[in-house]
């Protein structure tokens, strides 16, 4: 974080996007967007939400060391951002508590924009979890975190076929040394006020026995809420047993959809 | 229809479904979704596999996590963590207790003395400034030592191979393989370790990752342990070996309280919390180079300095606390004295004595603050010294070996500090940390189990070692 802080002539010039940031460390109260913090455990999430929020969670290199979740916020460009630090999970399937945490929030808390943050080096296992993500939620931007390292074990990452295959904008990063964050902050941005449409991918290669059942369901939640963005995905969890979305289905959480 | 009728059909549909496509459904979905990611990222990582030659990282793992070397570079790396917090930590306490002991306490004493009446100079500079002076001296060299080492070893990705090596062992107790990072994260401290289980799903494993974390040695104990194996057991040898003698027994605590884990865990899932060992992916990150400076800089802001913060929260009070009940009298003698002499006969059978036991009950906020109290204690209820009481001989408390007077005048021996080491390590948590289990499990059962388990095994373990060096 250190490197942000440094005031050389780049950091106040208003081409910086980063010069329209205005940490604001927990005081959130009224905020106008809401950004979600996801990703595989030990990707850097808390590096990337500590230097957005200036606050100091304290990092560890091992998976697992954000329990429950963190709140923290910022300025930018006059808009006022709450961020949540979800908790770091391989997959939004499984029953675990942490998984619970994250998918609920993704789901019901309806954030303006959901950071996905991957491990440019191993990204094929990382967007196992951004693939699901991109399901429940329309309005995402993928964060591929930890270039430099990436970079020192000979592997890159084409960004923009990347985002062309996801429908997102995708951000190269490396937050430990504050690479790319400016970019961050300004796409996030763009996606929360609606500059940049996105139009996620969507799970392909489903067996045709199991999209066909699939749809069937996924047509009558449309029946019952016309606006869903993610019927296919409820379908998805109503045909595993998901007890917590049979329950929000029944209690019609979905209803006051935006 | 209405739509309540439609959400209930649409409910039983979905479960009939589910019955025709079964588990096929989600496994087919995770390979559709696995296959997704390999066909995009085929697309998009461009690796040169040219230079892709040497992977340090994993030639590394494949030695830490070896079946044969994997243990004895924990055991040495614990090692030289410990032996350097000893070696290091003997200068600056002396320094300090010389400043705090000899130089600030004389001079405010004086001070005092000529404006306040005698109870009020007692109370504040003989119970709360000598006591937040002891915390000072005593816990924070070690602590500023002992914590930046151990956070460059988190940030270094040390911690999931020691799980990795601890995981085998941790199932054979019938409990979660990730118990070893919990642990861990009990050696910081103990309310964080107890946090720390939520990462454990099972609500049994967790149970037992909950109960046993008082086991791993915290950051209040560790001083304790440090001082006393310093001053009573580097004692026994030479001087050439003093450090490595006392960092031996630090070491042989710290895995006598892993294996009290292991064993702890078996016996409860065995018992009360039976089941099935769940199985877990554990991901080995890559080795990332610390910011050494930068940890040093975090590390002593956010860990020394919160855990000597809260250890002057807690000693300041319980120097008041202490100089009350040494200077109330009930009768003939002081609260103290009643207390320290009802306890005494017990003390002594279980090889401790009156003090340690009045101290360990006037400590339970924080592990930090038991030595500051035995030492406060001692003084002021034998008549060694001049603090507090203003007879006796004047001690000079700035160095170890005066430490060590201080506590062999109180009636120690090198069985009482063996006894108060293990005692240390198998006590109640502080009262922090049984707040938090309360909070983590919502059991008053479960609270109380793992605040009172540890207390009647440390005094079993006392008492079965005094008995032992008496036939001896």
């Amino acid at each position: 974080m250190s490197n942000n802080q440094k005031k050389t002539p780049c950091d106040t010039c208003g081409q910086n996007p980063q010069g329209r940031l205005k940490r604001l460390g927990v005081e959130i109260e009224k905020s106008d967007y809401v950004i979600a913090l996801a990703g595989n455990p030990n990707t850097g999430k808390s590096t990337v939400f500590n230097s957005l929020t200036g606050l100091k969670q304290h990092t560890g290199n091992w998976p697992g060391k954000t329990v429950g979740r963190a709140e923290g916020g910022y300025i930018f460009d006059g808009s006022k951002y709450k961020m949540i630090d979800l908790p770091g999970t391989y997959s939004l399937m499984s029953t675990s508590e942490d998984e619970e945490i994250a998918r609920n929030f993704i789901l019901f808390g309806k954030p303006d924009v959901t950071i996905i943050v991957v491990d440019a080096g191993r990204l094929e296992r990382n967007l196992n979890l951004a693939l699901q993500i991109l399901e429940i939620t329309d309005k995402a931007v993928l964060c591929v975190n930890l270039i430099d390292e990436a970079k020192r074990h000979n592997i890159e990452i084409d960004t923009r076929t990347l985002s062309k295959e996801l429908g997102i904008p995708v951000v190269a990063t490396s937050a430990l040394r504050g690479i790319g964050i400016a970019d961050l902050l300004k796409t996030v941005d763009e996606v929360a006020k609606g500059e940049i449409k996105c139009t996620p991918h969507r799970i392909k290669n489903v067996p045709k026995k199991i999209e066909t059942e699939v749809k069937k369901i996924q047509d009558k939640i449309e029946n019952l809420y016309p606006n869903l963005p993610n019927s296919r995905w409820i379908a998805f969890r109503l045909l595993d047993g998901d007890r917590d979305i049979i329950k929000a289905i029944e209690n019609g959480e979905f209803i006051n959809d935006k | 229809m209405n739509k309540e009728d439609q959400i209930n059909q649409l409910i039983s549909e979905a479960a009939e479904t589910r019955w025709e496509i079964g588990q096929e459904f989600h496994d087919k979905l995770s390979e559709s979704i696995y296959s997704n990611a390999a066909e995009i990222a085929e697309k998009t990582v461009l690796k040169d596999h040219e230079k892709e030659n040497f992977n340090l990282d994993r030639a590394i793992d494949r030695i830490v996590t070896s079946p044969i070397w994997g243990f004895p570079i924990m055991f040495l790396v614990l090692a030289i963590v410990l032996w350097l917090t000893i070696v290091g930590s003997n200068v600056p306490s002396e320094f300090l207790a010389s400043i705090l002991l000899d130089n600030v306490y004389v001079f405010l004493k004086a001070q005092a003395d000529l404006v306040m009446p005698w109870w009020l100079s007692g109370f504040l500079i003989d119970g709360v400034f000598l006591c937040l002076a002891w915390v000072i001296s005593v816990m924070l060299p070690p602590m500023a030592i002992f914590f930046p080492m151990f956070t460059i070893l988190e940030d270094l990705g040390y911690l999931p191979r020691i799980a990795f090596n601890l995981d085998k062992l941790f199932r054979k107790s019938g409990a979660h393989g990730k118990q070893a990072l919990t642990m861990s994260m009990g050696f910081g401290c103990n309310a964080a370790g107890v946090v720390a289980t939520r990462i454990i799903d099972s609500p049994r494993e967790r149970l037992i990752a909950i109960i046993t974390n008082n086991f791993s040695l915290c950051n209040g104990r560790w001083p304790t342990q440090i001082l006393l194996s310093s001053i009573f057991i580097g004692a026994i040898v030479p001087d050439e070996y003093k450090t490595l003698i006392a960092t031996a027994a630090v070491i042989g605590v710290a895995l006598l309280g892993i294996g009290l884990t292991f064993l702890v865990s078996l016996f409860l899932s065995k018992t009360f919390l039976k089941g099935e060992v769940s199985t877990f992916t554990l991901e080995l990150p890559p080795y990332r180079k610390p910011r050494i400076l930068q940890t040093i800089y975090t590390s002593l802001i956010d860990r020394t300095l919160i855990v000597l913060w809260r250890a002057c929260v807690f000693a300041a009070p319980a120097g008041a606390v202490i100089w009350l009940v040494c200077n109330i009298d009930i009768g003939d003698q002081s609260i103290a004295i009643w207390m320290i002499e009802g306890m005494d006969q017990f003390g002594w059978l279980v090889g401790l004595n009156g003090v340690i036991l009045l101290a360990y009950i006037l400590a339970i906020p924080a592990n930090e603050i038991v030595m500051p109290t035995i030492l406060m204690l001692t003084v002021m209820t034998t008549s060694i010294a001049g603090y507090g009481e203003g007879n006796g001989v004047m001690f000079e408390l700035d160095s170890m070996s005066n430490t060590h007077d201080v506590l062999v005048a109180g009636g120690w021996t090198f069985l009482t500090a063996i006894n108060v080491m293990i005692f240390s390590l198998i006590h109640n948590p502080c009262s922090t940390t049984i707040y938090t289990i309360y909070k983590e499990t919502a059991s008053t059962k479960w609270t109380a189990i793992a605040s009172i388990l540890p207390v009647i095994m440390g005094f079993l373990a006392c008492f079965l070692i005094t008995q032992i060096a008496n036939i001896l």
